[in-house]
């Protein structure tokens, strides 16, 4: 599996970290202990498209959200964690 | 006063030369981290001071001793020049590097075998952050070879990796067709 970091380019997979859904972008204001609860525990999983935080451990140091389909393993697009939170 | 004795990183293991390949030591120089503010320029002012700008990302700039390396996402690392005063965070890495050069013909067959880049895009001045076996490393490529950087503490593992690597290639290369 290959990851096209926006930075450093296509690089293999062994450079990554997995940390988990993207869901994490979205933190939910303090004292809305449904939505933190939904935010820390509810998760979608879907044999299909998913969209997931990557870290470039080994790379440019650089989250990432790649979106990819855990059926067929297909990746369907590589963006700066910077700039899909903005 | 006591007088301490300096050593290099990979004293006493190298250099090693292996088949057509030759690994060597840098001597390790004055080397720190910046990594500019949300914003901030300090391009200008590094030129102004060392005589070199900040490279794009995945390159390298130099002007005499000076070099300046990308090396992650807004952190780069300015070798042997110290850094004036600048709107950024700045960490002395010197010693704290082993610092290495893969050179001979059959280099890329020996990089191809631990580091999973693609080496043969590289061209003189790329430079890329990278795995070397397990290790996280710095690789720049350079008019003799690749040069590879890891924390100190890895010195021992890199050279024994790459002497591995090397042994091997050379040995399969002797090989009847």
């Amino acid at each position: 599996m290959r990851i096209n970091c926006p930075i450093c380019g296509d690089r293999d997979r062994r450079e990554f970290y997995y940390l988990g859904a993207s869901d994490y972008l979205n933190r939910p204001a303090e004292g809305d202990l449904d939505a933190i609860h939904k935010y820390l525990h509810i998760r979608e999983n879907p044999a299909g498209v998913t969209k997931d935080l990557w870290h470039h451990e080994a790379g440019c140091s650089s989250w990432l959200v790649v979106e990819r389909n855990v059926s067929t393993h297909e990746i369907l697009g590589v963006e700066l964690a910077s700039e899909v939170a903005k | 006063m006591i007088d301490l004795i300096a050593k290099s990183a990979a004293e006493g293991l190298l250099p090693v030369t292996i088949g057509t390949m030759t690994l060597t030591e840098l001597p390790l120089r004055k080397m720190h981290s910046i990594a500019p503010f949300k914003g901030a320029e300090v391009s200008a002012a590094l030129k102004k001071a060392t005589g070199v700008s900040l490279p794009d990302t995945g390159r390298a700039t130099a002007k005499d001793d000076v070099e300046i390396l990308w090396t992650a996402r807004g952190q780069y690392f300015l070798i042997g020049a110290t850094p004036p005063k600048l709107p950024a965070a700045i960490t002395d890495q010197s010693d704290a590097w082993c610092s290495v050069v893969l050179s001979g013909e059959s280099a890329p067959q020996v990089m191809a075998r631990v580091c999973p880049l693609d080496l043969g895009q590289m061209g003189e001045g790329d430079v890329a952050r990278s795995l070397v076996g397990h290790m996280t490393a710095i690789i720049v490529k350079r008019a003799d070879g690749f040069e590879i950087m890891v924390f100190r503490a890895f010195a021992k593992t890199l050279t024994h990796e790459l002497r591995e690597v090397m042994v091997s290639v050379t040995a399969q290369a002797a090989l009847p067709e």
